[in-house]
C-alpha cells in the first residue's frame, strides 16, 4: 500500500522553480530517501508533504489526506523534523517532550525514547544548554514523540559524530520496525545507502533516480575490480570465460579481476570448485556516489 | 494541551533571571522610593489628593508596558526568528496556541504585579485600594489589552528582531512617557496630558476608577477601539515564520 503518493509536484519561488514536477510514492513500512545536494529541491518537497508549503501544482496524498486540506487530520500522523528550528533556550529536555506529548491523543513513552535516542542523562538540561548533537536527537525525539505513522526527518544526521550518527540510524531501523513509514532527507551517500529501502536521487527539482540503493549503483555501468592472492597456481583461463568478467591481469602475485554485474560471486564460486583460496581478497565497487556523478554530472557535496 | 502550553510558558518566564523580578517587583519598588523621598502629604493643588495618589497609577502603566510593549511582543519576534513557531506549526497544536499561552501567562503576570503595588502601596502609604473596583477592572482590562495588541502589532509587522527592538524601544518610552513614569503628569504639558488621556493603557481612566469618579467612556472606548484594530491587524500581519 502506498502511504505517500507526490504526483507532478512543482514549487516555484519567483521564477525559479525549486521542485520542477517531482513524482513518487512511498509504501508502508518503506524508509524512502530523497538524496541530492544542496539546493535540490529536497527540502521544498518534504515542507510540501508536511503541509508546510503550498504547491503551485501537482497532487500529494499521505495516508490518503491532502497535506493543504486535511491539515489538522494531517498532523495527528505525520512527525516531522526540520532543520534550523529551535525550542526556546530554557526550556528543559523533558519538559519539551513532554509539551509536545500533549498534544498528541496517544503518544509514546517520552522517557523510553530520550533512553532510546541517549538523552536519558539529559532529561533536566535545558535546550540552550545541549550540544549540537543533542538538539538535533531531542528534534527527532519530537518527531516521533506522537506516535506518527508518518516520520518525515529532514537531514537528520547533520552536524552528529560519527558514532552519533550510528545510533541516530539504528534508531530509525528500530523506527521502522515499530510499523513506521519514514521519509528521510539526507545528502550523506552513506546514509542513504546503509539506511534507505528505496532513494529518489533528486537534481535540479527533478527526480533523476528512483529505486534501490543497489539498483541506482547499478544503472551506472560501473566496473568493479576484485584483487586477491591465490593460493596455488591458478590459470587466467578459469576466470576469462566467465559472462561477468572483462580482464584478468596480475601484478606480482596478485590477480586483479574487473567486470561487472555478480562479479564477486561468480569469481569465488570458481575459485571453491577449483579448490583455490583467495587470499587477501579486496572488491571495488561503484558507490552511490559515482552513481550520482553518472547521472547528473556533478559531484553530490557532503 | 492549551493548559501544557500555558504551563511551559509560565515557567519560561520565571525562568529568565531577573525578568520576573523586574516586572513584579519594580512598580512597587519605584512606587515606595517615590513616597519616602517625597512624602505623601496632601496636596492643595491636586485636589486634596497626595502626589503618591496621582502617581500610582504611572506605576501600572509602567508594569503593562514592560509587558506588553516589550517582554511579549519580543518573545514572540524570537521564537518567531528561532523556528519555535514553525516547529510547533508541524504538530497538531497551532502556533497560535503559543500566542494564546503568552497573552495568558503575561496578563496573569500584569496582574500580580497590580496586586502588588495595590497591598504595597495600600498598607505602606494608605493609598486607598480602588474606589470603582468595577471602573478600574475594566479600565485596567481594556488598556492592558489596548497595549498588548499594539505590541502584537509591532511583533507582526516587523521583519526581523533587530528591527522589532529598534521599535519597542521608542515605543515603550512614548507609553511611559505619556503614563507619566518618567516625570509626573502634571509637569507635563498640556498637550500631552490630553494626549495620555486616550493613549494606551489609559492612565487617566486608571486614576479616576482608582479614586472614585467613573472612567470617562470616551476614554474606554478608544482602548477597545485600538484592541480591536490594532488586534485585527496583528492577527492578519503575523507570520509564523
Amino acid at each position: 500500500m502506498n502511504v505517500i503518493e507526490v504526483t507532478n509536484l512543482v514549487k516555484r519561488y519567483g521564477d525559479h522553480a525549486a521542485v520542477d514536477g517531482v513524482s513518487f510514492s512511498v509504501e508502508e513500512g518503506e524508509i524512502f530517501a530523497i538524496l541530492g545536494p544542496n539546493g535540490a529541491g529536497k527540502t521544498t518537497t518534504v515542507e510540501s508533504i508536511s503541509g508546510l508549503r503550498t504547491p503551485d501544482s501537482g497532487t500529494i496524498r499521505v495516508l490518503g489526506l491532502d497535506p493543504q486540506r486535511d491539515r489538522d487530520e494531517l498532523r495527528r500522523v505525520v512527525g516531522v523534523q526540520l532543520q534550523e528550528s529551535e525550542l526556546p533556550e530554557q526550556m528543559r529536555v523533558r519538559e519539551a517532550v513532554e509539551l509536545y506529548a500533549s498534544f498528541y491523543a496517544g503518544p509514546r513513552d517520552g522517557e523510553q525514547l530520550l533512553a532510546d535516542l541517549g538523552l536519558a542523562d539529559k532529561r533536566k538540561s535545558q535546550f540552550g544548554k545541549l550540544s549540537g548533537g543533542e538538539k538535533q536527537r531531542l528534534s527527532v525525539a519530537l518527531a516521533l514523540i506522537g506516535n506518527p505513522k508518518v516520520a518525515i526527518l529532514d537531514e537528520l544526521t547533520t552536524g552528529l559524530d560519527p558514532q552519533a550518527r550510528r545510533d541516530t540510524w539504528q534508531l530509525i531501523e528500530d523506527v521502522r520496525a515499530g510499523g513506521v513509514t519514514v521519509i528521510l532527507v539526507t545528502h550523506f551517500m552513506e546514509e542513504a545507502e546503509r539506511l534507505a529501502d528505496r532513494i529518489a536521487l533528486i537534481d535540479a527539482g527533478r527526480v533523476v533516480a528512483l529505486d534501490t540503493p543497489s539498483g541506482i549503483v547499478s544503472r551506472v555501468d560501473a566496473e568493479q575490480t576484485l584483487r586477491f592472492r591465490p593460493s596455488v597456481a591458478m590459470d587466467d583461463g578459469l576466470l576469462t570465460g566467465l559472462p561477468e568478467v572483462r580482464r584478468v591481469s596480475r601484478h606480482g602475485p596478485t590477480v586483479e579481476v574487473a567486470g561487472t554485474g555478480n562479479l564477486l560471486a561468480a569469481v569465488t564460486a570458481v575459485l571453491a570448485r577449483n579448490h583455490i583460496v583467495a587470499n587477501e581478497l579486496r572488491i571495488e565497487q561503484a558507490g552511490l556516489d559515482d552513481a550520482f556523478v553518472a547521472l547528473t554530472g556533478r559531484k553530490l557535496a557532503s | 494541551m492549551l493548559h501544557h502550553m500555558i504551563t511551559a510558558e509560565t515557567r519560561l518566564f520565571f525562568r529568565e533571571p531577573g525578568v520576573w523580578l523586574l516586572t513584579i517587583l519594580l512598580p512597587t519598588i519605584v512606587l515606595v522610593a517615590v513616597g519616602l523621598v517625597f512624602g505623601v502629604e496632601p496636596d492643595p493643588g491636586l485636589g486634596g489628593l497626595r502626589w503618591i495618589d496621582i502617581f500610582a497609577p504611572s506605576m501600572v502603566v509602567m508594569t503593562l508596558a514592560i509587558l506588553g510593549v516589550n517582554l511579549l511582543p519580543a518573545r514572540l519576534v524570537k521564537y518567531r526568528e528561532k523556528g519555535v513557531l514553525r516547529r510547533l506549526s508541524t504538530t497538531p497544536a497551532s502556533p497560535r496556541s503559543v500566542l494564546i499561552a503568552q497573552l495568558v501567562v503575561n496578563m496573569g503576570v500584569a496582574v500580580v504585579s497590580l496586586a502588588v503595588l495595590l497591598v504595597v502601596g495600600n498598607l505602606m502609604f494608605g493609598i486607598p485600594l480602588p474606589k470603582d473596583p468595577i471602573g478600574f477592572a475594566v479600565a485596567f482590562l481594556l488598556g492592558m489589552s489596548a497595549l498588548f495588541a499594539l505590541g502584537l502589532l509591532v511583533a507582526a509587522v516587523a521583519p526581523s528582531a533587530g528591527i522589532a527592538s529598534a521599535l519597542f524601544v521608542p515605543l515603550f518610552a512614548l507609553v511611559m512617557l505619556l503614563g507619566g513614569v518618567y516625570l509626573p503628569r502634571t509637569m507635563l504639558p498640556e498637550l500631552l496630558i490630553r494626549i495620555g488621556d486616550y493613549t494606551p493603557p489609559g492612565v487617566q481612566a486608571l486614576l479616576d476608577a482608582w479614586q472614585g469618579t467613573s472612567p470617562q467612556l470616551a476614554q474606554l472606548a478608544v482602548m477597545a477601539l485600538i484592541t480591536v484594530l490594532a488586534g485585527a491587524a496583528a492577527a492578519k500581519r503575523f507570520r509564523w515564520e
